[in-house]
């Protein structure tokens, strides 16, 4: 079984974000970039698998800075294949175009099952994985949180609001998208990683051009205007009544 | 292609999602824009009893045993057939479980553009994103081809998207429904026992301003008429009038819920560090310098006590209409 | 028939034969584990080993740390001394009985006041037996749970019966006119009294019984030795003359076995440390100390040397050992325990040191990745930004931004001292404004000084005790390299556990410059005249001794001479100076999950010691986590309004009568 886990680097939120001069970006020099979580998730259940059943893993991953640090944990982790993927991923590259600059990649790799995080934090044109399993002429199933496999399908736990979990059985070769592995990543210690970088090889692949078509044509970008302090509600308690379900319904709670 | 905004309903065993209702509001304000009409589309069996309240022009309901229940592949292969022959100036999908399936699947297929998180559309009817965990708004153009939109809530509110007469009812066909990749085994009702609160969308937290163990009834009450639970700080379950199953903080659980709101906790940092991730803290302290209000959105300073009694009679009023 | 003195001489030399057997042949099973261990570093120092011998072997020192029990336990060591020429006396007397039926050992046999301390010491040791048999019998410490109850009482029970049995011969022969130092020997007169009035015929028969009695039981326990926690009669000279010589605070490298790090089964200890195995005497001091314990955690520092000590048996007798280390013989949870506080290490009278041990076996573990959800979050911030608050690196001096005049960056321009302020210090909120008045005191003082801003990183000592030294050994470079171009003198530390590693760990990275922490140099500071206090503050208070401060690195007296500089009045708490009882944040433990059996936090016991104390108001640290443990602890503890906890600067602040911002003291 080839299982290919797919991951993308994106803003550490616990930065402060900038946005560059045009406002329609943001400023790349202040950000950190770390592992998508979700992403780490997907890599994490993909090691899962291969521990239960016995698997190939490859893990691929957009050739800016990180990723080797990501892709040497993934090896500590028990990973097989490393691959780096060269191209623009940097600007205004999209999940749209992310998807079709890998497909061919993918392919090569003729995999059973493709993991990637449900989301990221920075998807304004959807997530990757339904882009993927569409170009690949896969199924998808997304938000998952626990994979089983049986011969030529997989079982999934498919999460829905309000702790209601679906099951769902999908053909292989299927793309899912992950939200939980069963068990949250686990911890690799400095020295193994360490430990990695001398023994593991990174393979590069270089990807087409990218075209950028089905994304969004960003206008303008800014900050909500949020105070760093809360918006104090004054007045009697009817009266801060009356605002909490006003803001209640306004976020869809009532 | 026309000008008509499309809302593709969603629901769950039965029940219409309130993000279905933010969608129509949004969708209308969309309309009024294009000109175009607002459309409900609704998949399922025997479900169409769901559209009475909708404010929508029209409702195409898609009847097959095969949608009673969502798998991706069956509600795709209905939706790609029906928005290629619609031709509608946008569709909007929940940014959900159900929604995320969707919406990303028929760009690819019909080669569509899709904008995601969208909250609400600008006053010239751009679509108006939040991305990064909300610190940053994107406001997109919108595209002159048939838009697919994910819809965050935050933007419209439900009411906006109910009116008290039913809409036309238009029926269509399903294609043809076999050959499925996906196939729903069966549904795992969430675990009985306790719940976990790190995966709760409303949690009513307490801390050490409760006071006693009786006047956790008053909280318990107000979450369940919110539909939500209780956690609570650490001093309340040091003294063991919650399971440690409830503590939020640095040595309980990490919470991100939609709505987070506080009373009588002060917002040390043990417990501030592990509620940043909730979409919305709500704080109530009698305190005015208490640092929970550095990181709440919204905050009064009251106590508690006085404002159990209206809330809880108003939230339950409130329910209980809808 | 042979005659009975021929046949005296042969069954004590066939007992003596197979007793020596019996023991050498113990010796060497119990020992063959060690021969499985790891090689030690050289051992240098020789002076200061052979002083350690007279210090904690003949004057048993330690020991004292307990009054009464370390008082009978001098007079049966030396008791055990110097009576063990008497037993000399007895085997060879038995030997030659035939050939030499009044043989005295040459020289000293006939040496009256020898004869007299002998004697003396049968009274002593006998009295000492009697209290430790009161002590174990009737008054059971709490620190004997889990010891060997039946084989201590044994061994009580074999001294005494030496030390009657030698009495009774001794005072017979008295009797019978046998004995030349008769006038030497008070106590056997004593006894021998008992038996005068019997005729000569039966007090020999007595007389010879007892001999027999003697020299049986003594030759008993000699092959009982290499059997239990006795063994240290044997294994305490080598341990204390080889103990660890190194700074305390200085834990030894990652031990690694082809791509395993840390310990993962017990023959990867090294031999050194197998001996402590074989030394621990089951006492449980240590475990008296330990906080852990204390608070109801799964780790008893007596039991976890116990227990290691039955894994090694077990694993060097065993053809196919089938029990794991960690697991089998050592939860994990008794190792996650463990707080690193010293106290159980410092306490032992033997000098065995478990911290290091319980180090490798974490190692092991977070290499594995087996660490809680809250550690691995943690470690992974550590990792990450540097600080174990998941914060920006470039927030680490925001708590700078009030200060006038702007605190010099180090990296910038030459500086006297360079300030390593730390993690807590810089980013916990409660901490900052006490940090921000370390800062105006300085200033006051006109100390030339300078941080490192964004630079400094978490100075690695507590995540080098939870066992992730790969992380250690990175964050250990990223500060040398920083400080490394940086032009400066010393280094002042808030935190006295970056003060341990700075001072005791990075000199392995290069860094050679004298390290102080705060309350050092306030004490320089004032002893110079540098810092004045026109206010006597007048407050009654009492002050805690951080671990890493006391205990690692010996500093108990700076602290307190800056607390009577501000005329503050210093009243011990029951338990301070080295017997300081640890807040249980160190090692890592404020990093963890709490466990569910923790029946009272060891920072509640102790705000709670402090709150017990009469007119006392205040409780001083020196430790930004002390400071956070406590007060969070005096709220879980309900002593709100009983005790407030301040960090010393904060009292030196008053006292300078520096203008107040908005404090938020307590929250
Ligand atoms: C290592 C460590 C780990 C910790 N882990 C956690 C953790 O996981 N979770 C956690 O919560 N804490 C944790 N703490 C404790 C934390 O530091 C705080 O002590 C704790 O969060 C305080 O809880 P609180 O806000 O309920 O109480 P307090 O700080 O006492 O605050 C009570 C608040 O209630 C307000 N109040 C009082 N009466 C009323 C009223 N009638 N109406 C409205 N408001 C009122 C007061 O103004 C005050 O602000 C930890 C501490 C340490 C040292
Ligand atoms: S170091 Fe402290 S916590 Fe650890 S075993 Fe020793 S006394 Fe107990
Ligand atoms: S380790 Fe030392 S203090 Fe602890 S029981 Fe053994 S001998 Fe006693």
């Amino acid at each position: 079984m080839n299982i290919v886990a797919l991951f993308k680097l994106v803003p550490d939120l616990v930065e402060e974000l900038e946005i560059d001069g045009n406002g329609t970006a943001l400023n790349m020099d202040f950000l950190r970039l770390i592992i998508n979580e979700f992403d780490d998730h997907a890599i994490e259940q993909a090691i899962l698998l291969k521990e239960r059943g016995g698997a190939q893993v490859s893990i691929l991953g957009p050739d800016i800075e990180g990723v080797e640090d990501v892709l040497y944990t993934a090896a500590s982790k028990g990973a097989d294949r490393l691959i780096k993927l060269t191209g623009d991923f940097q600007g205004k590259a999209n999940n749209h175009a992310m998807a079709r600059a890998v497909t061919s990649a993918l392919k090569e790799l003729q995999p059973d099952l493709i993991l990637t995080g449900v989301q990221a934090n920075t998807d304004l044109d959807g997530s990757l994985g339904p882009l993927l399993a569409e170009y690949l002429d896969m199924p998808y199933v997304g938000y998952v949180s626990g994979v089983k496999v049986a011969d030529g399908k997989v079982i999934t736990r498919k999460e829905y609001p309000g702790g209601l979990v679906a099951e769902m059985e999908i053909k292989l070769p299927a793309v899912l998208g992950i939200q939980a592995a069963e068990q949250p990543p686990r911890y690799i210690a400095v020295a193994k990683v360490r430990q990695a970088m001398k023994t593991a090889t990174i393979e590069v692949r270089t990807l087409a051009e990218s075209d950028l078509s089905g994304g969004s044509t960003i206008r303008r970008m800014f900050k909500p205007e949020a105070g760093t302090r809360a918006e104090m509600i004054e007045g009697s308690a009817e009266e801060v009544t009356t605002r909490l379900l006003d803001i209640f319904k306004e976020i869809g709670v009532l | 292609m026309n000008q008509d905004i499309y809302v593709v309903i969603e629901h769950l065993r039965g029940q219409a999602a309130d993000i279905s209702y933010i969608m129509l509001g949004g969708a209308r304000a969309l309309a009024q824009k294009t000109g175009g009409e607002v459309v409900a589309v609704l998949l399922g069996h025997n479900v169409q009893s769901l559209v009475n309240n909708m404010s929508a022009d029209k409702v195409l309901v898609v009847d097959h045993p095969a949608l009673a229940e969502f798998t991706s592949d069956a509600y795709q292969k209905t939706l790609a057939g029906l928005i290629a022959e619609k031709e509608p100036r946008a569709v909007l999908f929940a940014s959900s479980s159900i929604g995320a399936d969707l919406s990303g699947v028929l760009s690819a297929r019909l080669n569509l553009p899709l904008i995601s998180s969208c909250q609400r559309f600008s006053a010239d009817g751009r679509p108006i994103s939040q991305i990064c965990g909300g610190k940053i708004m994107v406001e997109s153009d919108l595209p002159e081809v048939t838009t697919l939109l994910t819809m965050i809530p935050g933007g419209y509110k439900p009411e906006e998207g109910q009116s008290g007469k039913t809409p036309e009812i238009i029926k269509m066909d399903a294609p043809a429904l076999d050959d499925l990749r996906v196939t729903l085994k069966q549904y795992i009702e969430a675990e009985a026992g306790d719940v976990d609160i790190s995966k709760e969308p409303i949690l009513v937290s307490v801390g050490r301003g409760i006071q006693t163990q009786d006047n956790l009834e008053l909280a318990e009450e107000l979450a369940k008429a919110l539909g939500g639970v209780v956690s609570a700080s650490r001093p309340v379950v040091d003294q063991g009038w919650m399971p440690t199953s409830r503590l939020v903080g640095k040595s309980g659980k990490t919470v991100k819920p939609k709505v987070y709101l506080t009373l009588g906790i002060s917002g040390a940092p043990e417990h501030a560090e592990a509620i940043m991730g909730s979409e919305m803290i709500i704080a109530i302290n009698t305190d005015p310098a208490a640092p929970i209000f550095d990181i709440a959105r919204y905050g009064a300073v009251i106590d508690m006590f006085d404002l159990f009694e209206v809330l809880i009679a108003k939230v339950k009023e409130t329910q209980g209409i809808r | 028939m042979m005659p009975y003195d021929a046949v005296k001489s042969i069954l004590v030399l066939i007992a003596l034969l197979a007793s020596f057997g019996v023991f050498g042949w113990r010796c060497y099973l119990a020992l063959q584990g060690l021969r499985r261990g790891q090689s030690t570093p050289a051992f240098g120092g020789w002076g200061e080993r052979i002083k350690g011998l007279i210090v904690y072997v003949a004057a048993q020192l330690r020991l004292f740390r307990f009054k009464a029990p370390g008082i009978a336990h001098f007079f049966v060591f030396w008791g055990f001394l110097t009576l063990s020429l008497t037993i000399l006396q007895a085997i060879l007397e038995g030997l030659l009985a035939y050939t030499n039926p009044h043989f005295v050992l040459p020289l000293i046999g006939n040496f009256g006041p020898l004869a007299l301390l002998q004697d003396l010491f049968i009274l002593c040791v006998a009295l000492a037996i009697l209290y430790d048999l009161y002590l174990r019998l009737i008054v059971n410490p709490e620190r004997y749970k889990g010891s060997h109850k039946s084989q201590g009482l044994m061994v009580l029970m074999f001294i005494f019966t030496i030390m009657l049995t030698l009495a009774v011969t001794n005072g017979i022969r008295i009797n019978l006119n046998d004995d030349l130092l008769q006038r030497y020997r008070p106590v056997s007169t004593l006894i021998g009294g008992l038996f005068a009035g019997l005729n000569p015929a039966t007090q020999t028969i007595i007389e010879e019984t007892a001999y027999w009695i003697h020299l049986g039981v003594v030759l008993l326990f000699l092959t009982e030795l290499p059997e239990g926690k006795h063994f240290h009669i044997v294994t305490s000279i080598p341990a204390i003359l080889l103990r660890n010589l190194e700074p305390r605070g200085r834990l030894p490298a990652a031990p690694e076995f082809e791509g395993q790090v840390g310990v993962k089964q017990v023959e990867q200890f090294r031999w050194r440390q197998m001996l402590d195995f074989y030394t621990c005497t089951e006492c449980g001091r240590c475990q008296d100390m330990c906080p852990a314990f204390a608070s109801g955690e799964p780790l008893s520092p007596k039991l976890l040397m116990m227990s290691l000590r039955d894994h090694l048996k077990d694993y060097s007798s065993a053809s196919l050992p089938t029990r794991s280390l960690i697991g089998d013989a050592v939860a994990p949870s008794t190792l996650w325990a463990c707080t690193t506080c010293y106290a159980c290490d410092q306490e032992c009278p033997l000098f065995i040191e478990r911290i290091p041990l319980i180090v490798d076996m974490r190692r092991y573990l977070v290499n594995e990745g087996e660490v809680d959800a809250l550690l691995q979050k943690t470690l992974a911030n550590l990792g990450r930004y540097g600080n174990s608050f998941g914060q920006s690196e470039r927030m680490r001096a925001k708590w700078t931004q009030p200060i006038q005049p702007v605190i010099k960056d180090a990296r910038k321009e030459a500086v006297e001292y360079l300030w390593f302020v730390g993690d807590y210090a810089s980013y916990h909120v409660m901490f900052s404004d006490i940090t921000r008045k370390t800062a105006q005191v300085f200033q006051k003082a006109d100390l030339d000084f300078g941080i490192l801003y964004d630079a400094e990183r978490n100075a690695g000592n507590d995540i080098r005790r939870v066992g992730e030294e790969g992380l250690f050994e990175s964050l250990a470079e990223k500060n040398s390299a920083a400080m490394d171009k940086c032009k400066y003198n010393t280094i002042i530390t808030t935190d006295p556990h970056t003060y341990n590693t700075l001072k005791n760990e990075y000199p392995a990275n290069g860094n050679h410059h004298a390290v102080l922490h705060y309350t050092e140099l306030l004490d320089q500071l004032i002893a110079s005249g540098k810092l004045q206090f026109n206010k006597k503050l007048g407050y009654k208070v009492t002050y805690h001794d951080p671990c890493y401060l006391g205990r690692y690195n010996g500093i108990y007296d700076a602290p307190r001479r800056v607390i009577r500089a501000l005329g503050c009045e210093l009243i011990e708490m029951p338990r301070h100076g080295d017997r300081a009882f640890c807040c249980g944040a160190g090692g890592g433990k404020i990093w963890m999950e709490e466990q569910p059996e923790v029946k009272e936090r060891p920072a509640e016991s102790r705000v709670r010691e402090a709150a017990g104390m009469s007119g006392i108001s205040t409780l001083v640290t020196t430790c930004p986590k002390d400071l956070v443990m406590f007060r969070d602890a005096v709220k879980t503890a309900g002593l709100e309004g009983k005790i407030v906890v301040k960090d010393l600067i904060e009292l030196v602040s008053e006292a300078l009568e520096l203008c107040k911002e908005t404090v938020r003291e307590q929250m």
